[in-house]
Order: C-alpha cells, then structure tokens, then sequence
C-alpha cells in the first residue's frame, strides 16, 4: 500500500518535489545507493579487465597497435614463466601451510582466560600489519645480507653456524619471502580468527564440560568446526594473496632482479614484461593466464569446502 | 542554522579544493625562480625536465642559468624533477605510450633505451642540434641513441672503462701496476696478491653486466652484432665468460659481495681494502667518493689490462641519453637547451667539474679547466686525463638495439650468476641465455 502511495505521489507532483520525494522512493532508492559501488566497479574493474583481456591479442607500441592473434600466448611457454609460476606456486602453499595453522593457534591462546597480557600481545602481533612493506622489505634485505656482519649471520654465528649467502641460493630466497610474509600477515590472521572465535557461543563449551570434555576435545570438537567459514574466508584471500604477491621480493632483490630468478613472481613477470620491457601486450597475457589460474583454485578450493551447498 | 552552517563549509571545502587545483603549480614556478633572468627582456619558457639522478638534476639547473645569461632574448624556467630509476622510466615509457604527462626533457638510461625507440618513437629526432657537432665528440655516443639515421639522445660521457687498482695492497705484494698490460699478466698479478696477502685481486658482479660487458667489447664482440642480431654465444664471449670463471675457481676473484658494485656489502668490502682492484667505467670514480672514503689516495686509475699486447685497452660502457619528447610545446627550445648542457664545449667543462664524467667532447680533454684540483684529483691524483688519453682511441662502439634490453637482462639474471657462483659450463650458459631471448 505504502509502495503505491509513493509511485503516485512521484509521478503527479510537479519536479521539485520528485527529486524530494526520490530518496523515499522504495524502488529507486536501492539503485541510488548501491550506484556508487557499481559505478566505481564498472570504471574501475570491469572496464580495465575487459580491455586487458583485449591488450592479450594485441601488440601494443606507441602508434602502432595491432592484432597479433594468440601470439603473446603462445610466448608465454617459456623458462621464465614457469619459474615465475612455480615461485608463486611454492610461496603460496608455504605461506597457507604457516598463515593458516599459527594464527589459529595464537588467536585461541590470546582468547583463553588463562593467558595474561593479551592485549599486550594483540597489539604486537598486529604492529608489522601498519609498516610499508616497502620499509620492511628494505630492513629484511639488510638483515638477511651476505657479509658475516649481518644480522641473522651474525646470530648464526653464535650456534657456530657458516655465513650464509641468503640472496644468492633459492630455498633460502623462498624461506625469506615466507618469513617476511609471516612476520606481516600473522596479525591480520590473528583478528580474523579471534573475530570467528568470539561469535562461538559460551554455552556450548560449558555444556562440553558437563559431559566431561577435556581441552582438547573441546578445540577439535567445537572450535575448530565452528571456526570453518573463517577458515574458508582467510584460505581464499590468502591464495589470492600468495598469487598475488610482488612488493615483498621487488624489495628483497632491489628491483625486480634476482639470481636466476630465484625471487621471480608471476606479477613480478607481468611487472617486468609490461613496464620495464615494453611489452604491454605480453603483460596483459600473463596477467589473464594469473586470473585464470587464481580463479580455478578458489573455485575448487570453495567447492571442496562446500561453500556453494546450501545450508541446512 | 546548524544545516546552513554545514552546508557552508562543505561549500568552502569544495571552492579551496578546485581552486587548488588550479592553481597550476606556482608554488613550484617561485621555487625555480633563481633560473629566471633578472632583466624583464622576454617572458621565459618552462621546460620541465625528468632525471634519476640527483647530481643530474643539480648539473641542469646550473647549465640553465647559464643558458639565460648567455642568451638573455630567450630565458627559461627549468623546473627538473629527480624520480627513482625504474618509477622515472617507467612513468616516461607510460607517458609516451599514452600520448599525455611526458616532460620536454628527459634522461634515459642506456639499457632501457631501446624501449623508448620501439614503434614510431615518441622522441623529437635532434639531427640538426648533433650534426654540427659530429666532428668534436667520439660519434659512438650519440650512435648508440639513433634509429634508421636519426639521432634521438645525446650521452654526457664516454664511459670509458679503466681499472682501479688498491696501490697498497699490490704493493704489499710486490706488484707494480704498470706491469700489468694483458688479462694474463692480471691473472699471474692476482696469484701474487693471493699468495702474498690473502685478499682476492678482484671482485666480480654476478648480477649486473659490467664485469662482463667491456672485457668483450674489448675484443671486438659484443651482445648484438651490427646487424642487431643476438651474438652472445660466440666464441669470444665464451672465452671471456672462461676466463673469469677461472679466476674464481683459482679464488683470484669473487663475486662482488651483494651481486654487484653498487651493492651496500660490496662499498663495505672494497672500502676496508678486501679486494686489489675493481675494473668498472669513468663514471664510477662518485662512488669511490661517497661511499669508499678510507682509500684516498691508495687508488691508482689505469687503463685495463688488454687481451694481446697491443690490443684494446677500454670500451665504452653505460650512458645516459638526454632526449626531447614530442609533447614538448618548445621542441625547439628544448633541443638549444639540451645541445647547450651535453655538446657545447662549456656545458661539458661542467660535465667533468660537477659529475666526474669523461665528457663527449675531446677536444676539451686538453684544456686547462680540465686541469683545476678538484675533490676527483684530490681522491685519485692528478694525472688522471692521461689516463683518458691514452686510451681515447681504443674504445670500440657498442651496438645497442631492440633486443638490448633483453640481453641485458638475461646476462644480469642468469648468465653471470650460473657461470659465476654456480660454475657451470660457460658455453652452456650463453648458449641457453642466447637461445632465449632470440
């Protein structure tokens, strides 16, 4: 009743009153206020996605743009990219392997009564989240450098351990990567899990406790499954993360340049083909080929976690 | 009363805000103004000029007031930006590629050059500015910046190659520097260096290309052969890459701390006097400057040592080419200025007194201002032109083409470091860097 009252009144009162009448107006008032979202998403997302898409069959250079067919990817079987995809693919499940289970841990442990000083710890945890990763990757390259007198050779030393050239060898370039990444990203993981784990209701662990659940029972039987859509949600960005990823090893190896491509990563690529050779074409290609494979993982990883299933 | 209050000073935020933006930069305009001539003869023009180099952009403000003391009818305002390296290539390949944003003037590093001529280059072609000229500066230098006969960058130096010897360690060793005339003398110089203080006789980058690049320049090879075609597996080249590989596994050299001669660990290194020498171009002598202060007047600066008697002595190494875009609105300004700052015989004074470069121009090489003490003759000694001199006819040019780029690269990231730290097969390794990027 209400909704034809407001339809009539809009449409026989004189223009003034139309654009007061507009924001009470139940069937423009949704469009009005997701507008803002939509309109920033098509300029901002849709648009340049679609036009990479096109760039991908392109050759682009300054006044001669072309079509090239499926030439850029076809480039893209070679050396350079499959070690960009194979350092992106390795730093991703490292970093699911250490990003997933520790904050969990931590954040059960900041949320327990018996812990003290959990704001303390809260807040430290968080601090390395606000510092640039531009400053954090320069003080890490530093504290990983080659000479004896660096700081983790230095504290080598102390266990009697050789100098280590961290930069120069690949597992190691990958173990820094992960440690920076974890040393950024635990905090962040650490809220989402205790946001997740202060939604479990009280009740449940106290009634555990009647039956004679022991601490153990109650993490595996109750926590842990309750925790399963935060789960989903910091597995997902965390992939997208992991493939994501570019200023850490930009800073690490001072501009894109490592060893036999040791720090290499698939935006990395992109960055180095479509800036700093030129090639924006080739870029846009490895850019599509990154979306592609970012969105089949989620995909199955979404299915296998049975997000699409409807709830009971 | 309170809505009215607050729709007033959204207004007002709104208002400074346009305003802002149009007030077209005069804060920068009145920062420059010490540019400006004092006499009120001619309105001046703004160019704006992009660098990555600090000590560039102090050398173009200074050869601006220069300019508009000598030509009082056509004043500038230079307004130079320094940007880091790769976010100033970057933004100009961007600027260019778009059509919008690009300065009139602009450095472009060597290696990144070939980027900038792809397509139909976006840079105003500077002939009739370079031609005049031609017969006073080494050729190669502007050569290395041309595309189908036009000319689109001019260099500040040479870069001619040297070597620079620590005197005090091979003194130590009982070697005079002016015994070493071939690579095989260096070699024989080094076993001494090892044996008599146990420090290595040099340091080699396993991740950047000056290690490498003028030790085949000097033998007449190259990464691209004249015809721009990829050559970097020839024999010469695998030679070399031989050649340095033994002088790490006889731990004559290493590979310079960090990757490279421009790495934090590597200053540290050569500065408490762990390597004998560091062969790199003219224009590394800043560093020793800045970042090397405790081996003042222990450096000798020598030509390099040659591959027979009688060969090679330097090669031309690095660059930087000034251009002028074409979204310039005073192309032809621009070109005067530019020609002023890197051709003129003044603007190349300055290029030694200010940035320690070899200038393009050798006919300046003998004049007396070259002569002056300054804090390079102060660091090095005084004779550091005969030097230059001496090997001014022995540099060969390096060709430089679309794939430059990616031999570079390619010889950064895999070749030095596979043949250098991991030792494999140097044939292999050039044959499969090569086989990329062809």
């Amino acid at each position: 009743m209400n909704t034809k009252f407001a339809v009539d009144a809009s449409t026989s009162i004189p223009r003034s009153s139309f654009w007061r009448s507009l924001p009470y107006s139940k069937k423009l008032a949704p469009y009005i206020l997701v507008s803002p979202f939509i309109i920033s998403f098509l300029i901002f997302f849709a648009y340049p996605v679609i036009n990479t898409v096109i760039m991908s069959f392109q050759e682009i250079l300054p006044g001669q743009v072309k079509y090239v067919g499926t030439e850029n990817y076809e480039n893209l079987t070679n050396r350079q990219f499959y070690r960009a995809m194979y350092n992106s693919a390795v730093y991703t499940v490292l970093t699911l392997l250490v990003l997933i289970p520790v904050p969990l841990i931590f954040a059960v442990l900041l949320n327990s009564k018996a812990m003290r000083f959990t704001n303390f710890f809260r807040s430290t945890l968080f601090i390395p989240a606000l510092t640039s990763v531009v400053v954090a990757g320069t003080i890490f390259r530093l504290i990983f450098g080659e000479l004896p007198g660096s700081l983790m050779n230095e504290f080598l030393s102390l266990f009697n351990v050789a100098p280590a050239n961290f930069k120069q060898s690949a597992p190691l370039a990958m173990f820094i990567m992960v440690i920076l990444a974890t040393w950024r990203w635990i905090g962040i993981n650490i809220i989402y899990f205790l946001s997740g784990l202060q939604n479990i209701p009280h009740e449940l662990y106290e009634s555990a406790e009647i039956d004679g659940a022991n601490a153990m029972d109650k993490f595996l039987k109750i926590t842990l499954p309750l925790l399963k859509p935060v789960t989903i949600y910091v597995l997902t960005i965390s992939i997208y993360g992991g493939f994501a990823m570019f200023t850490e090893s930009y800073m690490l190896f001072a501009g894109n340049n490592s060893p036999k491509d040791i720090g290499l990563t698939i935006v990395g690529y992109i960055y180095k083909s479509g800036i700093q050779k030129n090639e924006l074409g080739f870029g846009s290609a490895i850019g599509i080929t990154l979306l592609g494979i970012v969105l089949i993982i989620n995909v199955i990883q979404l299915k296998f976690f049975g997000l699409f299933r409807k709830e009971d | 009363m309170r809505k009215r209050l607050l729709i007033l000073l959204t207004l007002v935020l709104i208002a400074v805000t346009v305003l802002a933006g149009c007030s077209n930069n005069s804060g920068g305009n009145a920062a420059n103004d010490k540019n400006a001539p004092s006499g009120d003869s001619a309105k001046p023009t703004k160019l704006t000029l992009w660098t990555f180099n600090a000590l560039h952009q102090t050398f173009y403000e200074a050869m601006a007031t220069q300019w508009n003391e000598t030509n009082p009818d056509k004043p500038i305002t230079l307004e130079a930006t320094t940007y880091p390296y790769d976010d100033m290539h970057n933004s100009l390949l961007v600027a260019l590629q778009t059509g919008t944003g690009a300065p009139d003037l602009a450095d472009i590093e060597i290696s990144k050059f070939a980027n900038y001529l792809k397509g139909d280059p976006q840079l105003a072609e500077l002939n009739d500015v370079v031609e005049p000229e031609l017969s006073n500066i080494v050729q190669s230098r502007v050569d290395i910046y041309a595309k189908d006969g036009k000319y689109y960058g001019i260099d500040f130096h040479i870069g001619a190659a040297v070597i620079y010897y620590n005197t005090e360690l091979l003194d130590q060793a009982g070697v005079n520097v002016d015994d070493i005339k071939t690579w095989a003398d260096f070699e024989e110089a080094g076993k001494k260096v090892l044996a008599a203080t146990g420090k290595v006789m040099t340091t080699l980058e396993t991740g950047d290309q000056w290690s490498f690049w003028p030790l085949i320049s000097q033998r007449g090879s190259d990464f691209l052969d004249k015809d721009k075609k990829v050559i970097l597996d020839n024999q010469a080249n695998i030679d070399t890459l031989t050649y340095l590989q033994n002088l790490v596994k006889q731990k004559i050299a290493v590979g310079a701390p960090g990757g490279g001669h421009h790495a934090e660990e590597y200053y540290g290194f050569m500065n408490s006097g762990e390597s004998a020498s560091v062969f790199m171009p003219f224009w590394y002598m800043g560093r020793f400057l800045e970042y090397m202060p405790d081996l003042k007047g222990k450096i000798a600066i020598k030509p390099m040592p040659a591959w027979e008697e009688g060969g090679f002595r330097s090669a031309g190494m690095g660059g930087t080419g000034t251009v002028v875009t074409k979204q310039s609105k005073s192309i032809d300004l621009a070109k005067q200025f530019a020609a002023f700052s890197k051709l003129s015989a003044e603007g190349n004074i300055q290029i030694w007194k200010q940035l320690g470069f070899d200038p393009i121009r050798t006919d300046v090489w003998d004049s007396p201002e070259l002569k002056e003490a300054n804090k390079f003759s102060d660091y090095f000694g005084d004779n550091i032109f005969d030097t230059l001199n001496e090997i001014k006819d022995e540099i060969n040019a390096v060709n430089v083409g679309e794939l430059t780029p990616a031999a570079s690269d390619v010889v950064k990231s895999q070749v030095m470091n596979r043949a250098l730290v991991d030792l494999e097969d140097p044939a292999k390794v050039l044959k499969d860097a090569a086989d990329s990027i062809k």
